[in-house]
Order: structure tokens, then C-alpha cells, then sequence
């Protein structure tokens, strides 16, 4: 077991594979603060909450010495490392919290405690992979369709990385390539497809909903990758993950919502993730896209950026969504940046420990500046390398409810 | 022929006030008396047949002021004959079809077309309604006076709104030539272009377009100022605001010539029920929310609006099972009207039996100037049998038309239609549960 570095302010994780069994494994490097490039930041960094590993529930140590010298002593397959996996079961999974969702369709549903369950399988799984770096076997012999109904990059990617981390096979679908353009339904498309045995569906569709239909159809679990502007929960989970690793904690935090609230599913995820959890949020934006009615949901609606901005702890830039406005919203992208733009000038009226988050792509310039955007609030890389985790633990958390549910049947 | 006595029933004719266990005679057709239960009967012709309608309520035949039958052009969704039989199975008798076939009833021909299906269905009594502008487009007055003299009784453009003040002026005008009302379904087009739901708090929290209430107050104004400014008849199709139900009933006390209708599951439905995305619950207007469904209700209670429609739109599996913004707009309502009013109605205690049969029946057949809607002595004897206590499981399966975009089905519903007499003849019977007929 890695010992944590005490007295250590900050801990970068590295993959390096064994030479013997090819297995990923772990090491956990100390890293001085101010070598690491992303440590070139003003606010001190937070320690990293230890918490059990997943390791801790399976045999194999972590460390290279450790693997080779079995090898070398008493040859016990239960300890080999299987493949180039880590031999961990999803049995194991049950020492986390609470879940008991056949599918993840919105964090609107979903408890403080089953978030919470969530955010420390991402932790356990941040540990045994080497941040995400290495492989497990956790979802072997489990095959994971990412049916994109609506063009995406970076959560595709995300998602299939994560399911092939877990050992998982993945396949893809396209709608440009498909018999949508023949004029088959979505529904149609997704059927056929399941019947391919398929366990897992992750889902992005441009219409609200979508994913709730499929999962109304499919013995699948459906696992919502974006619908339309209603919620991202991967997403959302994402960034209140990236914040809680920054902070330790999202309880008491202030975090502000900025830009197209209206048309923004990472907002609605964002909303119900950090209200559950106990943040206060305010929503910021122009006031066309702010709908008043967003109050409902346990935010607070501010109209000035400037006023909020030295209340807030954290602040998630939404992108402005072009594609999906109908009409005019706001005057010029010029007056958008002057009035919600994140600039270094607002960056030194904010606390000096803020954090920038955007769900991205970023508009550089729009949302924000290119020196914030890279500068040392900000967090945006983060968020993509703990997208993969936050993945991870979401398909996983899905699997085993399928293998408890078919159990039980 | 078409002979019969229905006896023991509640027989209630809002019309004439009539609410008493009575035995109704038909003869050759036509009503011949009403006496209640238990005087004297009249001479009865031999071999006459008994209808034993103790339990039920014996009312006026329902009539529907728009139902959409989809013939010529979609019969995928329905046709004359399913869509009549459903009416029939709803215990509407009579129902005045949308023009909204393809191509659209705005020739004379096509009203004719209509007529010629329903006598041919042979189910339940239609009325055509005319379009009000060539092809639903907005732009040209259809060939109304024409449409007249093919039977059509109202103008309608269906779910395509009159946008054109200047149009919808010179319609109301010109319709003064023969005494026959436009049927407008008020939106204003831009506010509701894109909408799936009602906005709102829910709309907000699912993240669909909304509908802004708003969409139909402002083009419920504009019509309102134009019936005034001509004279001309407007019907209000669908009204679902709060603000639409204040300035009708403004209008209605200034002496305006308007009138108004509400659907049955504008009554019940809330756009709560929109957390299942399911396209089975979209329709125009959209489900509001429940302070918008108190005003229908109180417009109801103080003769506000005179009618309830069924709004009947089928629309065929294949269209509704697909993602909620591509899915049409419509809910296959004949067959659950009732059931949904006295859910929506009667339980809760909003009206009496009396009130809601007079939405159904005497108030449609006034809007549309039709000889029927009531049972008085000497009128063809188009009368709906149903069982006020009655529980039915909703299955759209069994449905008789020939869609099932209902979003009822699997309820379990109040009320249940026994029998739809059409002229003294026994048109519909519910065959899980015939009537005793000797």
C-alpha cells in the first residue's frame, strides 16, 4: 500500500507498467509545489482527503516491487493480476454508498447520498488507476454502446476511455453513418442495436427526454450523456467533483452559474448536484436567459457579475449556445464578454482562492479570456481528466446494479 | 322501426332543465314522450323494445365541435369510419369535423366529401367545418359561401392560427353573411414556434421550450377586438390561460358575439406530467399548470365557456413514438371524454351532472346553431346511455379509433358510455356490458 507522503502538499499520480505482468499500476509522486506546472497558482493547495482505496478491498498491491516479488515467491493465480487488469470484482463495489439506479438519467433524481456515492467511487477509482491512467478489469466481458445523436468530441471520447479503462468493450454509433438518414427512428436504432447485446447505453440526443424514452424501452441501463438543455449529470457530476477535489468540500461553498442558464444542461445538472450537497448557488446571466422560474430550484438569479463576483468561491462559465437560441437573446457577442465575460480584471476584484471551471469548448474571449483560461484559476483541465473518473464510477455503479438486479430476479 | 322505451333512467336534458327518473319513449325516431318513472306509461306500439336503464343517466346525444377525422390525406391517423365509431363509442352523436384533411375542406367539394364518408360510416351524425383560409395558410379567405352551401357550419383553421389581424378581420366579416362562427385556436404563432410544454417551472426544470400562457391571452385579446370591431362570430378553441378565461368573460358580459371551449384533458392534466417526456402528453396548447386549470374550472361554473371539446386528434403510433420535439401535437380524446370531465368535475364537486351534460350537449349545439342537444318531445331522439358510477380501466387497445395517442391509457377512469342511440337507432352498445334489452 502507497503510503501517503505526509507532510506532503500535493500529490500527482503516474501510471508506469509493471515489466513483468504489463498491469498498470500506480505511483503516487511527490511532487514539490512548485515545480508541477499547474502548482504555479497563488491559493495553497488543499490536501486530498484520504480515503479507502478499492485496492484495499482486493488483493494486489499496487506497488511494482510488490507484483514482481510474487512472481518470484509462491505462484498464487488469485493474486495475478488477469490480463492487463487489475483483478478487482464489482462485488467489491458493494463497501461504497448508496446507489440503486438502473440508469443515470438526470442528478435531479438522485440523493445527497447517492452524489456522494459517486464522488467517492471517482476517488477510489482516482487511487487504483493512477488518476484514471491505468486499466482495471472491473467491467470485463461488458459492452458499452455510445449511441451520439448529436455531435460531441470530448464526452464521447470521455466515455468510451473510461469504459475500455474498466475493460469494458465499447462501440460507437454515428448518425451520419446509420440508418437515421433512412428514416429509422432513434428508438428503432437503439433497439436494434441492444439486440447486438449490448449492457450499457450512453446516450446523447439533442431533444430533452430522449434518454428517458430509450430507457423506457431498453433492458439497457441508459446512462444520459446530454439531453438537449435539459441535464448532463456526468457532466455536473464532473465539476462539483473537480471542485470538491480543490476545496475538499462542497457544503458551504458559494459557486455561481454563469452565462446561458436557459439552454444550459450542465447548468440544470449543476443546480441539482450542488443544491442537494449543500452549496449555495446563483445563477448569472443575461436576464433573457436566466428564466425567472429557476429560483424554484433553490438558486438565487443575479443579473450583475460584478456584484456577485466577490461573494463566490467557484465559477462554472457556460458556454453561450449558439445552436440552440432561437432568436436574439442578447444585442452583440461583444456586450456578452463586457457584461459575463471572465477577464483578469474581474479575476482580481474575485477571492484569491476562486476557481474557474467551464464545461467547455470554451469560447476564448466570449465566456473567457485566453489568460484566465489558462492561468492558475483555472480548472478546466482538471475537469476533463476527472470527467474520465467521474465515468468511470458512473458506469460501474450502473453495472453492479444490473449484476444485483439480475441477481435478484 | 327505431322504436324504443328506455325506462328507469335518470334522464337529464340540460336544455329544459329536466333532471328525474323518467321512461323515454321513442318512436319511429323520434322522442314521442317522457314520463317518470312509474306514472302511467303511454300506449306503447306492440313489440316495442324495453330498455332497461336503471343506474344509467339517459341524456341528449354529446355533441363534439371539432373533431379531426383525417380523411382524405391521412388516413394512417384515422378515417371517417374509425373516427365516427370512436365518437360513437364516447356517446358524441353528432360532431363537426376539422378541415384539416389534406387537402384541407376549403372547396365545396370537400365539404361534400365529408358528408358523403359519414353517411356511407353510418355511425354517428358529422358537420363539416370549413376552412377559413385557402390551404390553412393565413393569406386568402377560403371560398367560404361556397363551403356554405357543402353543409359546413363553422370555420375553422384548425391548429394553424389566423397570425393576420387583416385576414382574420375580413373573415369575421364575411362570415356575418351567414350567421356561422370561426373556430380559432388562439396562439400567437412566434411565442409558441418551437414550444413542446407550458412554460413555467416545469418547462424550466426539464429544460423544454415553453409556451408562454401569454401566446394565447394576447391572441385571445386581438380576436376579441376584432369581434367587436365587426361583429363576427369567434370561437375560442382550446382555451387553457387564465388571462383567456378573464377577457372572455369580459367580452361575454359586454355583449360580444364569442364563445369558448375547453378540452377534457386541459381539465385534468397538469404540465406535471411532463417530468415523463413522454409525447403521448403534447398537445396544443400545451398542459398549464393548476392555478390556469382553477380558471377554466371557474369559467365553466359562470357560463364563461360553453362547451367542452374533445379536441380529438389521432395521430398514428409510428408519429408519437419518437423524441417529444419532432412527435405532433394531439391527443385521441372521443373515447375518454366523459370519464376525464367527470374525474376532472363531477367528483371533485366543481359542477353537477346538469352543468357538465349542458357542456357536452345543449352549449356545443348552440354555438353551432344545430337541431340537436336536447330531449324534448318531437326532436330526433340522438341519446348517450352511461353509467355515472361505473371504473374502466383505460386500453387504448381497444380503442375503436383507429390511434391511440392517449395519455390516459392504463387509468383507471370514472363514468363509462353503455349506448349511443342515433335517431331511435341503437348505434353503439359498450360490449363488455350490453344493455338489457327486452
Amino acid at each position: 500500500m502507497i503510503a501517503a507522503h505526509p507532510g506532503s502538499t500535493r500529490h500527482r499520480e503516474r501510471s508506469q507498467a509493471c515489466g513483468r505482468c504489463q498491469s498498470a499500476v500506480a505511483l503516487r509522486l511527490q511532487i514539490c509545489s512548485f515545480t508541477a506546472r499547474g502548482d504555479l497558482r497563488r491559493h495553497p493547495q488543499v490536501v486530498i482527503p484520504r480515503r479507502p482505496h478499492l485496492s484495499e478491498f482486493s488483493t494486489p498491491d499496487l506497488q511494482p516491487n510488490a507484483c514482481r516479488d510474487k512472481f518470484a515467491g509462491n505462484f498464487n493465480s488469485d493474486l495475478l493480476p488477469k490480463a492487463n487488469g487489475i483483478p478487482m470484482e464489482l462485488a467489491d463495489l458493494a463497501a461504497i454508498g448508496p446507489w440503486g439506479h438502473q440508469h443515470l438519467l438526470d442528478l435531479e433524481k438522485l440523493t445527497a447520498a447517492q452524489l456522494t456515492t459517486v464522488l467517492d467511487l471517482a476517488d477510489q477509482l482516482s487511487d487504483a488507476t493512477a488518476g484514471g491512467r491505468g486499466r482495471l478489469d472491473l467491467l470485463k466481458g461488458i459492452v458499452v454502446a455510445n449511441l451520439f445523436f448529436e455531435n460531441s468530441t470530448r464526452t464521447r471520447t470521455s466515455f468510451s476511455l473510461a469504459a475500455r479503462r474498466l475493460g469494458a468493450d465499447t462501440v460507437d454509433f454515428s448518425p451520419g453513418s446509420s440508418s437515421l438518414s433512412k428514416g429509422e427512428t432513434f428508438i428503432d436504432t437503439a433497439m436494434t442495436i441492444e439486440a447486438m447485446g449490448i449492457d450499457l447505453v450512453v446516450c446523447r440526443h439533442r431533444t430533452p427526454g430522449a434518454p428517458h424514452l430509450l430507457a423506457r424501452q431498453l433492458r439497457a441501463g441508459v446512462l444520459n450523456a446530454g439531453d438537449g438543455t435539459h441535464e448532463h449529470p456526468t457532466q455536473g457530476l464532473l465539476d462539483i467533483y473537480t471542485i470538491r477535489r480543490h476545496r475538499g468540500r462542497i457544503a458551504g461553498l458559494t459557486v455561481a452559474l454563469v452565462g446561458d442558464i436557459r439552454h444550459s444542461r450542465v447548468a440544470r445538472s449543476n443546480i441539482h448536484g450542488l443544491v442537494k450537497l449543500g452549496a449555495r448557488v446563483i445563477v448569472c446571466g443575461p436576464s433573457t436567459l436566466v428564466p425567472q422560474e429557476i429560483r424554484q430550484l433553490g438558486v438565487e438569479v443575479a443579473w450583475n457579475l460584478d456584484e456577485i463576483l466577490p461573494e463566490v468561491d467557484c465559477v462554472n462559465l457556460l458556454r453561450v449556445q449558439f445552436e440552440r437560441q432561437r432568436g436574439a437573446f442578447f444585442p452583440s457577442i461583444a456586450e456578452y464578454a463586457t457584461l459575463f465575460g471572465m477577464n483578469a480584471e474581474r479575476i482580481r476584484r474575485a477571492r484569491p482562492e476562486l476557481l474557474v471551471l467551464a464545461p467547455g469548448p470554451i469560447n476564448r474571449g466570449v465566456e473567457l479570456t485566453p489568460d484566465v483560461a489558462d492561468g492558475p484559476h483555472s480548472v478546466i483541465l482538471d475537469q476533463v481528466s476527472n470527467g474520465l473518473l467521474i465515468r468511470m464510477a458512473c458506469l460501474s455503479l450502473l453495472v453492479r446494479e444490473r449484476q444485483l438486479q439480475g441477481a435478484s430476479r | 322501426m327505431n322504436s324504443l322505451h328506455i325506462c328507469g333512467g335518470r334522464v337529464i336534458d340540460p336544455a329544459s332543465g329536466r333532471n328525474e327518473l323518467a321512461d323515454l319513449l321513442v318512436l319511429d325516431g323520434v322522442i314521442a314522450s317522457i314520463v317518470p318513472t312509474g306514472s302511467a306509461a303511454p300506449a306503447l306500439p306492440q313489440g316495442i323494445r324495453h330498455i332497461d336503464a336503471s343506474g344509467l343517466i339517459v341524456s341528449p346525444g354529446f355533441i363534439d365541435l371539432h373533431v379531426s377525422l383525417r380523411e382524405p390525406g391521412h388516413e394512417e391517423d384515422e378515417c371517417t369510419a374509425t373516427g365516427t365509431a370512436a365518437a360513437l363509442a364516447g356517446g358524441f352523436t353528432t360532431i363537426a369535423a376539422q378541415s384539416d384533411t389534406s387537402p384541407v375542406v376549403d372547396s365545396r367539394s370537400a365539404a361534400e366529401f365529408i358528408r358523403l364518408q359519414a353517411d356511407r360510416a353510418r355511425h354517428c351524425r358529422v358537420v363539416p367545418l370549413g376552412a377559413v383560409t385557402k390551404g390553412h395558410r393565413g393569406e386568402e379567405l377560403a371560398e367560404i359561401g361556397q363551403l356554405v352551401l357543402g353543409g359546413a357550419v363553422g370555420f375553422s383553421d384548425a391548429g394553424h392560427p389566423v397570425a393576420n389581424a387583416e385576414v382574420m378581420r375580413r373573415a369575421l366579416e364575411y362570415t356575418r353573411m351567414f350567421d356561422r362562427p370561426i373556430l380559432h385556436l388562439a396562439i400567437v404563432p412566434e411565442l409558441a414556434e418551437g414550444g413542446v410544454m407550458h412554460e413555467g417551472v416545469q418547462s424550466t426544470r426539464l429544460g423544454l421550450r415553453g409556451i408562454p400562457a401569454a401566446a394565447q391571452d394576447i391572441m385571445t385579446g386581438r380576436d376579441l377586438a376584432l369581434a367587436e370591431l365587426t361583429g363576427g362570430r369567434i370561437h375560442l378553441m382550446c382555451v387553457s390561460t387564465r388571462d383567456s378565461v378573464n377577457r372572455i368573460r369580459l367580452a361575454r358580459l359586454q355583449g360580444l358575439p364569442v364563445t369558448a371551449d375547453v378540452t377534457p384533458h386541459h381539465l385534468l392534466l397538469t404540465d406535471d406530467v411532463m417530468q415523463s417526456f413522454d409525447p403521448m402528453f403534447k398537445c396544443t396548447p400545451p398542459l398549464r399548470s393548476r392555478d390556469h386549470i382553477d380558471s377554466l374550472i371557474s369559467g365553466l361554473r359562470d357560463g364563461t365557456i360553453t362547451a367542452i371539446s374533445s379536441d380529438h386528434q389521432p395521430r398514428a403510433l409510428e408519429k408519437k413514438q419518437v423524441e417529444l420535439d419532432a412527435a405532433p401535437s394531439g391527443i385521441c380524446g372521443l373515447e375518454t371524454a366523459l370519464s376525464v370531465c367527470t374525474k376532472a368535475l363531477i367528483h371533485p364537486g366543481h359542477l353537477s351532472w346538469t352543468q357538465l351534460l349542458y357542456l357536452l350537449t345543449a352549449g356545443p349545439a348552440e354555438i353551432l346553431g344545430l337541431d340537436a342537444g336536447t330531449l324534448q318531445i318531437g326532436r330526433p331522439a340522438d341519446i348517450t346511455l352511461f353509467d355515472p358510477n361505473a371504473t374502466w380501466i383505460v386500453d387504448s387497445t381497444h380503442f375503436l379509433s383507429r390511434s391511440r395517442n392517449t395519455p390516459f391509457h392504463g387509468m383507471s377512469l370514472p363514468a363509462k358510455v353503455r349506448a349511443a342511440i342515433i335517431g331511435g337507432e341503437i348505434r353503439y352498445q359498450y360490449p363488455q356490458t350490453p344493455l338489457a334489452i327486452t
